[in-house]
């Protein structure tokens, strides 16, 4: 569902996929709360925008990569909700049968190569994925998520760059949701945007409301046809917000609560049914069967994962080597 | 992929020699022409006018393939290694260089955390066929152009490591591992290149090796008998195989009869030949240029230890470098490189002692 201006349809998908997201965050919360969720997660409550957007550019064959917060990107790419469920569940019938967790999600035959949860590890690798598109002659790009925090890690620069000098099919997409983990980024970055750093490799640099999902759509759009037609990456900025912590255990105390209260009044899914309500494109009716729909579906993916066969244990020894 | 063992013709199956780099540079292109998806990343590998990498392996490479096969790279280990493995789960083969293994330090995120473990972490589903060539060892450059760096990579699960000590089979694990669905650390030792002809710190070993016209691949996994030999086990990877079958020569003369054997591939490893070799000996040393500690023969002296407890009469003894950084002053190097000297009195050592 790519197109420079949308209709109904999609924009509805749209807002579905961004519900789809927070609501997913939202029983992952509370399954974690209860326990029946091992290991930690980070999650993107607040980021949906910026996924949605980013993701509603791109067409069948395109690649994502992701980071250690993933869950908003793996369903905006269009990964099917149970196997991502499954996963966070360690069963075997995950996206990555149950040997990536959380900060791994992806399926790269769908278009999402597994998580790097290494800050800034996905850089070169989408860059890799962009230089395969364009040697082999097809027409997809990579599309490489990452947060304010890898704006400031080596493989940043020297992956960009690459991009830059080989006019790669690829888009950088930085979501400056203004902390990495603790540390705002105004305390371990002089310049104002990310974006401003796309000069020194002789890029666009673009700065979006990441709040805002139309406004990122059109600005993955622009970048993407861009890559697409050959002239090469866009580092494209997307200002954002996540309403958790860092991780599970995170108050998030770092963080005037000005500053949350803020942001939450900015929530990207309720802007957008707002807007969507009142341009007329949705009824109230159809907000609340889009809610009620994505209800039922993460019900089914709980139960789906619930009742999943989990892996054996010694499945940790395969997929080691081809 | 492989042809069995009894197919694959035998480097004196050929009158022709060639210099390691030139068998390199053989496989390299036989590779090329064979399929279009191997291409080759690293730095000043294509320049025109330039030197073909740091020791001349891809010279020409560029002018038979053009820029879009032999990718000139910024300095960017990182990405170098990174880029090549996300082409190679983007569908193609790359063949990444660094000009010195020592840079491989500046990869090893790329090649640690996101090349080995993309299969792992994705349940199966992601192939990374990429070969990272890395020169090691030690010539007369110090501390950090001269390190051998296996170990770092024997114990990364997920990555495979090849080590040759000659032509013949230089040519013959590239192209096993171009053709192998996952990464592979390539270490080649800078002695052993023939590049500069027959350089005196490599202790005048010959750089030429026969290398057949016809095309054969090496599986990895096969290490090959060196030397064969009845008193002792003697297992050497890269220049050390040199030194390994000098020492042999003189332990010859004093009645001391020294099996080696060239492990080729370290990941895999061939347990069996080599545990069959100490079994029949009774008796085994490890020869390699790395530091001792944690180094690979730390591991094979653990493995050969516990499955051929038995089977043993002596210590299995390791000759490795001191656990210091490489010195650069020749006086200095040649103490800290195991020599042939050393190899020789630990031999005699563990054969007259026990």
């Amino acid at each position: 569902m790519s197109a420079s201006t949308l209709d109904k349809t999609q924009k509805a998908g749209m807002f579905r996929r961004m519900v789809l997201c927070r609501k997913f965050e939202e029983r992952v919360y509370y399954l974690f709360l209860e326990g029946r969720l091992p290991g930690t997660v980070h999650q993107s409550a607040g980021q949906e925008a910026s996924a949605v957007g980013v993701c509603s550019a791109l067409v069948e064959g395109d690649v994502i990569t992701s980071t250690h917060r993933p869950h908003s990107h793996a369903i905006a790419r269009g990964l099917p909700v149970k196997s991502l469920m499954a996963e966070l569940f360690a069963k075997s019938t995950g996206c990555c049968r149950g040997k990536g967790g959380s900060m791994h999600l992806g399926d790269l035959a769908l278009g999402m190569l597994p998580a790097i949860a290494i800050v800034g590890g996905g850089i070169p690798l989408a860059t890799g994925q962009a230089l395969a598109f364009q040697y082999l002659g097809r027409k997809n790009i990579a599309a490489c998520f990452f947060g304010d925090g890898a704006a400031n890690i080596g493989t940043f620069h020297e992956a960009i760059n690459m991009g830059a000098i080989w006019n790669l099919p690829v888009v950088y997409i930085c979501e400056n949701n203004k902390y990495g983990a603790s540390t705002s980024v105004d305390k371990v970055m002089k310049v104002e945007h990310v974006s401003e750093r796309a000069a020194a490799y002789g890029i666009p640099g673009v700065t979006v409301d990441g709040n805002d999902v139309e406004a990122v759509h059109r600005a993955m759009w622009s970048a993407t046809e861009r890559a697409r037609t050959g002239s090469g990456p866009t580092l494209l900025e997307l200002e954002t917000y996540r309403f958790s912590g860092h991780s599970r255990s995170d108050p998030g105390h770092y963080r005037p609560q000005e500053e949350v209260a803020a942001w939450k009044q900015r929530d990207p899914v309720a802007l957008y049914e707002k807007a969507l309500t009142d341009q007329g494109i949705l009824t109230e009716e159809e907000a609340r069967q889009i809610h009620d729909s994505v209800e039922k579906e993460l019900e089914e993916a709980v139960k789906f994962a619930e009742e999943s066969p989990s892996p054996a244990a010694e499945d940790c020894l395969s997929d080691v080597f081809a | 992929m492989s042809l069995p063992e009894t197919q694959i013709p035998a480097a004196e199956a050929s009158a022709r020699k060639l210099t390691m780099v030139e068998a390199l540079r053989e496989a390299l292109s036989e590779e090329m022409r064979r399929d279009e998806r191997v291409i080759l990343l690293g730095e000043d590998i294509g320049i025109a006018g330039g030197f073909g990498g740091a020791f001349t392996v891809t010279l020409g490479l560029a002018e038979e393939f053009g820029h879009r096969r032999v990718v000139d790279t910024p300095i960017s280990e990182a990405a170098i290694a990174g880029v090549a493995a996300g082409a190679a789960a983007g569908g193609l083969r790359p063949v990444a260089d660094v000009q010195y293994g020592d840079f491989l330090f500046i990869a090893m995120d790329q090649l640690a955390n996101q090349a080995a473990k993309l299969r792992y972490m994705s349940g199966g589903k992601i192939s990374v066929p990429m070969v990272m060539r890395a020169p090691v060892g030690a010539t007369t450059r110090g501390s950090q152009h001269g390190q051998s760096l296996e170990a770092f990579f024997t114990h990364v699960p997920g990555l495979k490591v090849a080590c040759p000590s000659n032509p013949y089979d230089g040519k013959g694990l590239l192209k096993t591992a171009i053709r192998d669905d996952n990464p592979v650390i390539f270490f080649e030792h800078k002695l052993l290149y023939g590049s500069k002809g027959a350089r005196k710190e490599a202790g005048g070993i010959e750089v030429l090796g026969h290398v057949p016209e016809k095309e054969y691949l090496i599986p990895f996994g096969q290490a090959k008998i060196a030397r064969p030999g009845r008193d002792i086990t003697i297992v050497a990877n890269l220049l050390m195989v040199h030194r390994s079958l000098q020492a042999a020569r003189i332990l010859a003369e004093r009645g001391i009869e020294a099996e080696v054997i060239d492990v080729r591939t370290l990941v895999p490893f061939d347990w069996d030949a080599v545990a069959e070799s100490a079994r029949r000996t009774r008796k085994l040393m490890i020869v390699e240029e790395d530091n001792l500690t944690g180094g690979w023969g730390a591991e094979v002296a653990a493995r050969i230890g516990d499955i051929c407890f038995g089977h043993l009469d002596a210590p299995i003894r390791r000759v490795a470098a001191p656990d210091t950084p490489v010195p650069f002053a020749p006086v200095m190097e040649r103490f800290y490189i195991p020599s042939t000297d050393t190899i020789v009195a630990t031999a005699q050592e563990l054969v007259s002692s026990y």
